[in-house]
């Protein structure tokens, strides 16, 4: 019997301090047994467990997209013991890794369709994975227009920085990028809360739009009449719960929305489905 | 498979062989007067007379605190920093003196541990390791409502053996390979005579069942909708007195839950599992302070809706509930599972006056 319990074994190669107040860093995993990396055969919008040996897990959203190789990818707030215990690691340290969990963005259902990405502070992570996924030459035609609205508190508190200023640069992404406030003169980009350039930005909503929406409770409390007035479906409006879990695989118990667990059923789940859960999240 | 008879005289000779080829557990009356489950020593025997263990005999497969891994964090091993299984070796065990209800929640939680996508190795490992010897019960409890939660004093599922008090002598019927393989090796297939589960037997099942005089209503469950129960204004009532102990949860034959935590000494240390309990806040806190149940209403609402709603619509195995009554005799404020779900089976949306918005 196997034991999902295990975690893999890896290595940290990398570490990236992604936020100007240091509470967000990127840290890049290599798998210690290389077939290691085809077990953890992920898409975008799972989460693992990260493993600290001695200290405990926590679950992550993978950051990385399943079209980048060799490596995986979880950026990761600064909160309590595990997370604090991990940023304060080196490159070379070795701990585990565990997973692929929860499910993923429903890329069946949206082929074909105008995805709209709406993110906003840290939770932007499985929505970096599923940009790149995106815009993978191999994945781009399956997609019609790719909209992005990701807002953080100032430019300083944007996660992968370059790489999202590269994309608004490109023509097969329209890139909307807002802080909530700056005194910077050279910000050339939008200046608002999330909610409000979703209203300036985002396309109407339609049977051929989906939108994706990643933040803290009360950027999605504000977006969510936002989306409806634009005409979107709480069936076309998909979300990422993040309730406290140990398992990460229906057997602790503590994760449950009604009968669904958010770290087996979810983490991912539409607007309609939740709209007939209670609101334990 | 065969009902034999074992001699109450040759019983305990019996048990003694059993010890060669298994652990063997069973109720002891513990010091201060109520009876936990405990293996046997040499010479030791199960109290059959117990009505019921305190807390139920979960613990054997899934103990309170259970290491998963070990590791070592001294960069001089090779293997440091690396999580290695806690090498097993499930002994085998058999229960001896189990009653039917406590059995059957095998049944109920093994639905939890034993899914398709995944299997938990720990919990399903020394479950196959267990042999299940049940005690029927001739006389119930006040407080059993086993006849109306899907078993019955007499109830032989997730049971290798079923013993039957008979007086001077138990009637042991044999319903799984392991219950022969166990009754072999204690020396009482030998007995010569057979029976059938008619005549005294049929009647001394009735008789107990006719007992149970404590009932629960759970045929509307399934229709009533998830969020209007959730809503239901008795929970404020129900929840009000409770002092969130976790006594429920721990006692409860058909509770799992569980956390995961690294216990480390010097430089190297354990992942272990240990019992967790919804009715404590920290179950459920986010790291952020958020916390999604963050009153104790939420957290009454979560072990009755699990019990008798989530797990109802989730696997369509009736209530996850067996109807032992050790939450009933043991919560310190008298919260009474059998009320709730009275009040949940028979609530009534129609019959709710919703505030306008
Ligand atoms: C599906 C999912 C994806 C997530 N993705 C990310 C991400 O990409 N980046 C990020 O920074 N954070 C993410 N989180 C939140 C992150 O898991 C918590 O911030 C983290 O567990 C806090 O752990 P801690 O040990 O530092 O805090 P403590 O408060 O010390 O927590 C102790 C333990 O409780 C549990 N726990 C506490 N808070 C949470 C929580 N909010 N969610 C789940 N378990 C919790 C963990 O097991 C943790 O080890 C995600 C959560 C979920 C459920
Ligand atoms: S809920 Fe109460 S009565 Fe039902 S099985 Fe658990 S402890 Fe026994
Ligand atoms: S035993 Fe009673 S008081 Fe204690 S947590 Fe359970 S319901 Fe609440
Ligand atoms: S985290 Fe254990 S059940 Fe979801």
């Amino acid at each position: 019997m196997q034991n999902p319990y295990l975690p893999y074994p890896v290595r940290i190669d990398d570490i990236l301090i992604e936020t100007e107040d240091k509470n967000l860093k990127t840290f890049k995993f290599v798998f210690l047994n290389p077939e290691d990396e085809e077990r953890f055969s992920y898409t975008s919008g799972q989460f693992a467990e990260l493993s600290v040996t001695g200290k405990g897990e926590i679950p992550i959203g993978i950051a990385s997209s399943p079209t980048e190789k060799g490596f995986i990818m979880f950026t990761v707030n600064k909160v309590g013991l595990v997370s604090s215990y991990l940023h304060a690691m080196k490159p070379g340290d070795l701990m585990g890794v565990r997973g692929p969990l929860g499910n993923c963005f429903p890329w069946d259902g949206m082929e074909g369709k105008h995805i709209v990405i709406i993110g906003g502070g840290f939770a932007f992570t499985t929505l970096r994975s599923s940009i790149v996924l995106m815009l993978d030459p191999a994945n781009r035609g399956r997609f019609k227009d790719i909209h992005v609205i990701y807002g953080a508190r100032s430019p300083g508190m944007l996660l992968y920085k370059e790489e999202i200023q590269a994309w608004e640069k490109r023509d097969d992404i329209h890139v909307h990028i807002t802080v909530d406030a700056t005194d910077d003169p050279d910000w050339k980009y939008n200046t608002g809360f999330v909610p409000t350039i979703t209203e300036q930005k985002a396309p109407p909503g339609n049977a051929d739009t989906y939108a994706i929406v990643c933040g803290p409770p009360i950027m999605i409390k504000f977006t969510q009449p936002v989306l409806d007035n634009l005409g979107y479906d709480s069936d076309h409006i998909i979300m990422s719960l993040e309730n406290r879990m140990k398992c990460g695989i229906g057997m602790c118990g503590r994760c449950n929305i009604g009968k669904a667990f958010v770290c087996k059923d979810g983490p991912v789940f539409t607007l309609a489905q939740l709209n007939q859960m209670p609101k334990e999240y | 498979m065969k009902i034999i008879k074992i001699d109450k005289k040759t019983w305990a000779d019996g048990l003694e062989r059993l010890k060669n080829q298994y652990r063997v557990y069973g109720p002891v009356k513990e010091d201060q007067g109520f009876h936990t489950y405990q293996p046997l020593q040499d010479g030791q025997q199960p109290d059959l007379n117990c009505l019921n263990t305190r807390l139920s005999p979960k613990a054997i497969v899934h103990p309170q605190s259970h290491p998963m891994f070990e590791y070592s964090l001294d960069e001089k091993q090779a293997d440091h920093h690396i999580m290695k299984p806690v090498e097993a070796g499930e002994i085998s065990r058999a229960v001896v003196g189990v009653r039917p209800c406590d059995a059957k929640a095998f049944q109920l939680v093994k639905l939890n541990f034993d899914t398709p996508e995944y299997k938990d190795p720990y919990w399903l490992n020394a479950y196959a390791a267990t042999t299940f010897v049940g005690l029927a019960c001739n006389d119930p409890c006040s407080t059993c409502f086993c006849t109306t939660s899907g078993c019955g004093p007499f109830h032989e599922e997730e049971l290798d053996i079923l013993l039957i008090d008979m007086g001077e002598e138990y009637a042991a019927n044999i319903l799984t390979e392991k219950g022969a393989h166990l009754a072999g090796a204690a020396g009482w297939n030998a007995v010569e005579e057979e029976m059938g589960m008619d005549g005294r037997l049929a009647d001394q099942k009735q008789a107990a069942e006719a007992k149970i005089r404590s009932f629960v209503k759970t045929d509307r469950l399934r229709e009533v909708e998830t969020t209007a129960l959730y809503e239901a204004p008795f929970w404020e009532e129900i929840a009000f007195s409770c002092i969130n102990c976790g006594t429920c949860t721990y006692a409860c034959p058909t509770c799992w839950c569980f956390d995961i935590q690294d216990e480390t000494h010097g430089q190297s240390g354990k992942r272990m599992r240990n019992w967790d309990s919804c009715m404590y806040p920290l179950f459920t806190l986010h790291g952020s302070g958020h916390n999604p149940r963050s009153t104790k209403i939420h957290r009454v609402r979560q072990r009755f809706m699990h019990k008798l709603k989530y797990f109802v619509d989730k696997y369509d195995a009736g209530i996850q509930c067996v109807g032992c009554g050790r939450c009933v005799r043991l919560c310190p404020v008298n919260i009474d599972i059998r009320k709730v779900c009275g009040l949940m089976n028979s609530y009534d949306t129609s019959a709710c006056v919703c505030p306008t918005p």
